[in-house]
């Protein structure tokens, strides 16, 4: 995939999603043998896991009369039987057994996705299955890397999944949206750098010598508990396609090196972001925080999240007004400001990728 | 997956007709709406017989990524009602009424080894998915059968394409295909792909069910169109509607009583739904049972048919060997 330099970018209001990418389908916990109903990418699948562990991913669709196959139950090593006539489907979609007859109608199948279950999460690749390659998983090791403690959750957006890229793209709305938690006017005095490839936009910002934010000085003492100086504050976000932010975060103590690449005087964080499209307007939102502090404390995890629960639902707020001023005022266009850099270039790639499918011209 | 199988209709531009193989034609169609063909995806088109429309299904054998440029490939079928004879008469500029690629016979990816069969005509239903296995690097054999040489289609392409992984069978010479030492070759991860005459697919199927290994594993496309026999003329009796017809042998038994006015239920018309299940009475002569929705054990009890395809015969030994059977089949049957 190559971004075409020359290509003006949309402001396109409802960005449609990629198909060929792997999405997050639930946290691994999520999915049980019991199944469960998760509309992806607008189309409706079935999850379960197999007798041996397996996750498996199926239209929740029966193919006799359409029955959700999510109200049904798992039947023997792998299969799930349909709740209405009961007939029953192996992991691979496949029909094995039909109610009142001997044979199977060799067109008896409902569709399978691809699955692969990595870093705590259950991917899945909606789009062509024979592109599903394994190793374009998008990197979120640290949710399950020994080096990082922490947790997370799911939030039901109900709006487009661009907007909460644009959200997490430009952290000058933490300023504004997370007054008196992690937001102070530094933010939006300090510059940032862009860089972006064919699938990734890093976008970095460093505040030298500030006063922390209430929520950083708060972590900083966990490590460090008689600090009162002040902070070098680093955010660098990095994008990965088509919908995967990861912020690496965090705070040392004034001078001692951060920006050089010293952040033994400080502590760390990652905010693991993963935006899932359920329809055009509505998404599933995946978040962690991770941390390289306290490792063993699950007190620090607990309050971690629920910190870092209360912030995102300061922002979920005002993606859902967003979302409903955007479809109360169709005639509106957006317009662009510097801070949008980063949103822009995602944009682009998200761009080439629905181009590269024949898919973009389809917007709404 | 009805869902992906409604049938949207477009027009299409034959760009190309060349000779593949005996009696094989190879044409190239641009579609007037492109959708992506997946593997084991086919075409219904309108073909034009004594006057009349008809509804012909060909199997997408090549298409570009976009869909918007389709190959199939139609054999003159030996005892034509004129729908291949007529696919064969197209010239270059001609439009054609066909559907947007319909999917019966999807590949899964992912199973851990596959083994193609193509019979004949029918590689034109497998050589897109062994492509496709080719391009995921997946563990495949392409088996493909023939009578001769000269009658099977894409042979030097397939070869370059899939070299080793390609094991040929040629009638003629000697080399046909053992189906034991075949299906001994799969296991519980096997995956097997056919399309071929039924005798073909009934054997492998036999052994398949011997072998006890899993029956979804074992995948086919029918084109529901061939036979034990060849088909004969035969006499269906319907007491129930005082009805008495003469079922032509280029006319299924489902068609011939449509045209006395009988009002049949049907869906697939091809063999695999049972939908169109008559029961049989009595009979003088035999059935050629061209279904996949009896087991073998239903087709033996001989007491339902489904007559979308399957036939009745003179003598169970086919009307050919027996050179001197007495007059044609009549068979009576109870409808719903
Ligand atoms: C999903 C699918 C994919 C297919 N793909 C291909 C393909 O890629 N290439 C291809 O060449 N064909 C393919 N076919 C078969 C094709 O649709 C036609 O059936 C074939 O071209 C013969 O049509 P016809 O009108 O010339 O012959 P038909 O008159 O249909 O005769 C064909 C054969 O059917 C038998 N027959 C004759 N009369 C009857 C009858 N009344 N009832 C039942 N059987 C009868 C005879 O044995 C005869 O040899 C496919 C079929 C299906 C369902
Ligand atoms: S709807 Fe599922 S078996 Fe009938
Ligand atoms: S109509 Fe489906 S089997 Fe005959
Ligand atoms: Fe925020």
């Amino acid at each position: 995939m190559t971004v075409v330099q020359s290509t003006s970018s949309t402001t396109n209001k409802v960005l449609p999603h990629p198909l060929n990418a792997w999405y997050v389908a639930g946290w691994d916990h999520e999915v049980t043998r019991k199944p469960m109903s998760r509309r992806i990418a607008n189309r409706p699948v079935a999850l379960y896991r197999t007798e041996d562990g397996q996750v498996v991913a199926l239209a929740d669709a029966c193919w006799h009369r359409l029955a959700p196959l999510s109200m049904g139950k798992t039947v023997g090593k792998d299969g799930i039987q349909c709740p209405y006539h009961g007939i029953v489907y192996n992991s691979a979609g496949r029909c094995v057994s039909m109610p009142a007859q001997e044979t199977i109608n060799p067109s008896a199948t409902v569709p399978s996705f691809p699955i692969v279950e990595r870093y705590r999460y259950v991917w899945i690749w909606m789009g062509d299955p024979t592109l599903a390659d394994p190793d374009l998983v998008p990197d979120m090791h640290w949710a399950d890397d020994p080096g990082w403690a922490g947790d997370g959750k799911v939030i039901h957006a109900p709006c487009n999944y661009q907007l909460v890229l644009d959200n997490l793209m430009d952290l000058t709305h933490e300023e504004f949206v997370h007054e008196g938690s992690i937001g102070n006017d530094a933010l939006s005095q300090a510059g940032f750098e862009v860089t972006h490839t064919s699938t990734t936009v890093t976008l970095s910002r460093w505040m030298t010598d500030i006063e922390a934010p209430p929520v950083w000085a708060g972590y900083l003492r966990e490590r460090f508990p008689d600090y009162r100086g002040n902070v070098d504050r680093w955010q660098i976000i990095t994008f990965e396609a088509p919908s995967t932010i990861c912020l690496d975060v965090g705070v040392a103590k004034a001078g001692t090196g951060a920006p050089e690449g010293d952040r033994s005087q400080g502590v760390n964080g990652y905010v693991l972001n993963t935006v899932t499209p359920e329809t055009e307007r509505s998404s599933h939102y995946f978040w962690a925080f991770m941390r390289n502090f306290k490792l063993d404390s699950q007190r620090v995890t607990t309050q971690t999240r629920e910190g870092v629960s209360r912030i995102f639902a300061q922002d979920e707020e005002m993606l859902v007004a967003q979302q409903a001023a955007i479809d109360a005022n169709p005639d509106y266009e957006f317009y662009n400001l510097n801070i949008d850099s980063g949103g822009m270039w995602v944009r682009r790639i998200l761009e080439s990728m629905l181009a590269a499918e024949g898919r973009l011209a389809a917007s709404a | 997956m009805a869902a992906t199988n409604i049938e949207t209709w477009q027009s299409a531009t034959v760009v190309e007709k060349i000779p593949v193989a005996d009696g094989i034609a190879r044409i190239v169609l641009i579609p007037s709406l492109p959708l992506k063909a997946e593997p084991g995806s086919h075409v219904d088109l309108m073909v034009e017989i004594n006057g009349e429309q008809a509804k012909r299904s060909y199997s997408v054998v090549e298409s570009n990524h976009d869909g918007t440029r389709l190959v199939i490939s139609v054999m003159r079928a030996p005892l034509s009602r004129g729908g291949s004879i007529f696919m064969h008469g197209l010239v270059a500029g001609q439009q054609l009424e066909i559907t947007q690629p319909l999917q019966n016979f999807p590949l899964r990816v992912g199973a851990q080894r596959y083994i193609l069969l193509a019979g004949g005509i029918g590689v034109t239903a497998v050589a897109n998915m062994a492509a496709v296995l080719k391009r995921l690097k997946a563990d495949y054999t392409l088996v493909y059968v023939g009578r001769s040489r000269s009658a099977m289609a894409y042979l030097a392409e397939l070869s370059e394409l899939h070299g080793e992984r390609l094991e040929v069978h040629v009638d003629d010479e000697g080399s046909s295909l053992k189906v034991p030492e075949l299906v001994g070759r799969a296991d519980a991860d096997t995956e097997l792909y056919m399309c071929g005459p039924i005798r073909l697919m009934d054997a492998v199927r036999r052994t398949w069910v011997e072998r006890e290994l899993d029956l979804p594993n074992l995948r086919y496309e029918t084109f529901g169109n061939s036979g034990w026999y060849d088909p004969e003329e035969f006499i269906v009796r319907v007491p129930k509607l005082d009805l008495e017809v003469r079922v032509p042998q280029g006319r299924s038994m489902l068609e011939a009583l449509e045209d006395a006015g009988a009002e049949m239920m049907f869906d697939c018309r091809k063999g695999e739904c049972g939908l169109c299940e008559v029961r049989i009475t009595e009979l003088s002569g035999a059935i050629d049972h061209r279904d996949v929705f009896y087991s073998e054990r239903q087709q033996r009890l001989g007491t339902k048919m489904n007559c979308c395809v399957s036939r009745a015969v003179t003598s169970a030994t086919g009307a050919r060997s027996d050179t001197n059977h007495a007059g044609p089949a009549v068979i009576t049957i109870g409808v719903s």
